[in-house]
C-alpha cells in the first residue's frame, strides 16, 4: 500500500512515504513545523514520482503532545484527506515513539510542560507492533507507578526532562532509559498500515487530535 | 474565479465561496460564543479545539449549498492574522493543505482587510477612495483607503477597542458575552439623563480614541449602586450613547479632514443600530454616503475572507507551501494591488 505518514507532536517534524514496505523520509527539527511540513510532503511525493491522489491513506500523529503541533498535523491531514477523499489513520504519538525502540517493553513519556508528562507503557505483539498496556495519561512524574515485570526501556522527551524521577518511580522494573529519542514517521507508518488492514481508517473530519490533557480552562461560577 | 474562504481568527468558524463572476455563492458560520460564555470570555485553547472540529464539516456544507464540486474551485483564502495564534493556525493549516492537494493557489488574508472590504459584498459597493471606520472586538481605527492594500491609519485606540469596552461593560453589568448586542438590548429599556459618561479624547484635536476611561466611569457608577434592572438599563443606555457619540465625533472630523465622499463602517460594533442612525445623520449633514456590510457580515465571517482572497488571487498573489499565522499584523504592512 501507499501511505503518507507524519508526526508533529514534539519538536521533531517527521514525514515518511511508505510504498509497499519501501520507506522515504524527511526529518526537520528546527523552528516551526508549519514552515516545513507541506514542503517535506511535497518533496517526498516528488521523490517517489507520485501524485497525492495516488495514495491509499494518510496517517498522522494524533498526540498526545504539543497542542499546537497536534493541530498542525491534524489540520494538514484533514486538508489533504478531504481534498483527495482519502481515508485517515490517527496514530498515537506515544505509540509511534515506542514503536521506534528496539525493545519488547517500552515506557514512553513526552514532556507535557507544567511539570507533567504524557505517559504510556507498551509491549510488543507477534508481528513486532507495540500494544498499549495502559491508557495514555498526563501525570506528575512523581505519581508514576512502576509497571509489572522487568526489563522496561524508557524513551522520549519526558525522560529527557524528568529522567531521575521517572527512573526512581519505575524502580527495578526499568532496565535503562535512552536519551533524545523522538517519534518518527516511519514507525508511525508501520502502526498505521496495520490499523488500515484492521479497518480502523476514519474520514477526514474525524482526523482529530487526542490531547489527553483536557482540563485547560475553568468555568466561571454563577450565571454568565 | 471561484474561491473558498476560511475564517478562524477568534471564536467564529466561517466558511464561504465567492465567485468573481456571480458574487457570493454560499456561506456558513458557526459561533462558539455560547461555549466561551461559560468561561466569561474567549478561551484561546478551547477556540482552537473547536475550530479544528467544526471547519471541515462547514466546508462540506458550503460546497453543497453552492452546488460546487472540488474541480470548480480555483483558489483557497484563509485568515492569517491578526487574531489568536492557535485559532489562526487551524484555518491556515487546513486551507493551505486543501489548496496544495487540489493543486490550486492559496492566499493568506488580513482579517481587518476582510472586515474593511465586507461592504463590497453588498449590491451597491463603495468605490475607492473612502474613509473607513473599523470598530470591532480588537480594533478601533479610522483609515484613509485609497485602494486594495493602500491603507493609511488616521487614528486608532490607544487602549481598549470599542467592542472590548462594550464587552467589559456588559460583563460588569452581568449581561454576559458578547456584550455589544446585550448592551444595545438593555439600553432599549433604559431612561436617558440619569447617567452621563465622558466622551474620551473628543475635547482635543486628533483622531485617536481611548475607551478605558469610559469603562472606569461605568465601573464607578455601577459600584456605588444596586444593580437592579432599571439601573442596568440606564447605565447601558448612557454607555452606548457615550461610545457611539465618541465614534461619530471622530468620523465627522476625519471626513472633514480628508474630504472623502464615502464612509465605510465595518466590524462587529458596526451592527449597532444607534451608531448606524447617528452616522446616517452625519452622512446627511456632510453629503457623505455611508456604506455598511449587512449586519451578519459586520462580525467575523467567511464571506469577507473569500472576497478579499479572491481579489488578491486574481491579482496574481499566492502563498508558498508554508502556512504560519501572524497574530500581530498591521493593516499598513499589506502589499498593494
Ligand atoms: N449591536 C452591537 N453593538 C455594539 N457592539 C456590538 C454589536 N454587535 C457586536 N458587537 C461587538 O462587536 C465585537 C465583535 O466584532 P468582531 O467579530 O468584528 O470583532 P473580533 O473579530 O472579535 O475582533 P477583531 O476583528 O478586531 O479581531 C464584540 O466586541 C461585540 O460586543
Ligand atoms: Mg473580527
Amino acid at each position: 500500500m501507499k501511505l503518507l505518514a507524519f508526526d508533529t507532536a514534539t519538536d521533531a517534524c517527521t514525514a515518511a512515504l511508505s510504498l509497499d514496505g519501501q520507506v522515504l523520509e524527511r526529518f526537520e527539527r528546527r523552528s516551526q513545523h508549519s514552515e516545513h511540513l507541506l514542503t517535506m510532503i511535497d518533496a517526498l511525493l516528488a521523490e517517489a514520482g507520485l501524485r497525492i491522489q495516488q495514495l491509499d491513506a494518510i496517517a498522522f500523529g494524533r498526540g498526545p503532545g504539543s497542542f499546537t503541533g497536534l493541530r498542525i498535523g491534524a489540520g494538514v491531514a484533514q486538508g489533504l484527506a478531504f481534498a483527495c477523499d482519502l481515508p485517515v489513520l490517527p496514530v498515537s504519538s506515544l505509540a509511534a515513539l515506542a514503536q521506534g525502540v528496539d525493545a519488547g517493553q517500552v515506557l514512553a513519556a513526552l514532556d507535557a510542560r507544567m511539570q507533567q508528562v504524557y505517559w504510556g507503557a507498551y509491549t510488543r505483539n507477534a508481528q513486532g507492533l507495540v500494544v498499549p498496556r495502559l491508557s495514555e495519561v498526563v501525570i506528575n512524574p512523581e505519581a508514576v507507578t512502576p509497571p509489572e515485570g522487568q526489563g522496561w526501556i524508557g524513551v522520549g522527551s519526558g525522560w529527557d526532562a524528568y529522567g531521575d524521577m521517572l527512573a526512581s518511580r519505575s524502580g527495578s522494573a526499568l532496565a535503562r532509559w535512552l536519551p533524545d529519542i523522538v517519534p518518527q514517521a516511519r514507525h508511525l507508518a508501520t502502526l498505521a498500515a496495520a490499523a488500515f488492514r484492521d479497518g480502523l481508517a476514519v474520514s477526514a473530519d474525524q482526523a482529530q487530535p487526542v490531547y489527553v490533557r483536557d482540563d485547560v480552562a475553568v468555568k466561571r461560577r454563577g450565571p454568565a | 474565479m471561484i474561491v473558498l474562504g476560511l475564517e478562524t481568527s477568534c471564536d467564529d468558524t466561517g466558511v464561504a465561496v465567492f465567485d468573481t463572476a456571480r458574487g457570493l455563492r454560499a456561506h456558513q458560520l458557526y459561533s462558539q460564543s455560547r461555549m466561551h460564555a461559560e468561561y466569561g470570555g474567549v478561551v484561546p485553547e478551547l477556540a482552537s479545539r473547536d475550530h479544528i472540529r467544526k471547519l471541515l464539516p462547514l466546508v462540506r456544507e458550503v460546497l453543497a449549498d453552492a452546488d460546487i464540486g472540488f474541480r470548480d474551485l480555483q483558489g483557497v483564502a484563509y485568515t492569517t492574522g491578526p487574531g489568536l495564534a492557535g485559532a489562526l493556525l487551524v484555518g491556515t493549516a487546513i486551507g493551505r493543505s486543501l489548496a496544495y492537494a487540489w493543486g490550486i493557489p492559496a492566499v493568506g488574508v488580513h482579517h481587518m482587510e476582510g472586515h474593511l472590504l465586507a461592504p463590497m459584498l453588498e449590491p451597491d459597493p463603495p468605490a475607492f477612495p473612502f474613509l473607513a471606520l473599523l470598530v470591532s472586538g480588537g480594533h478601533t481605527l479610522l483609515a484613509d483607503v485609497q485602494g486594495i492594500g493602500r491603507y493609511q491609519i488616521l487614528g486608532e485606540s490607544i487602549d481598549d477597542a470599542v467592542g472590548e469596552a462594550f464587552d467589559k461593560t456588559a460583563k460588569l453589568l452581568g449581561l454576559g458575552y458578547p456584550g455589544g448586542p446585550a448592551i444595545a438590548q438593555a439600553a432599549g429599556h433604559g431612561t436617558a439623563g440619569r447617567f452621563r459618561f465622558p466622551r474620551p479624547m473628543t475635547d482635543r484635536p486628533g483622531l485617536d480614541f481611548s475607551f478605558s476611561g469610559l469603562k472606569t466611569a461605568v465601573l464607578t457608577a455601577a459600584q456605588s449602586r444596586v444593580l437592579d434592572a432599571h439601573t442596568i438599563g440606564d447605565i447601558a443606555l448612557a454607555f452606548q450613547e457615550a461610545a457611539v457619540e465618541t465614534l461619530v465625533i471622530k468620523c465627522d472630523r476625519a471626513l472633514q479632514q480628508t474630504g472623502h465622499a464615502r464612509l465605510v463602517v465595518a466590524g462587529g460594533v458596526g451592527a449597532n443600530q444607534l451608531l448606524r442612525a447617528q452616522l446616517r445623520h452625519l452622512g446627511a449633514k456632510l453629503s457623505v454616503r455611508v456604506h455598511y456590510p449587512r449586519p451578519e457580515f459586520c462580525t467575523d465571517n467567511g464571506a469577507m475572507i473569500a472576497y478579499a482572497g479572491a481579489v488578491r488571487l486574481q491579482a496574481g498573489q499566492f502563498e508558498a507551501l508554508r502556512f504560519g499565522a501572524r497574530p500581530r499584523w498591521s493593516l499598513t504592512e499589506l502589499t498593494t494591488l
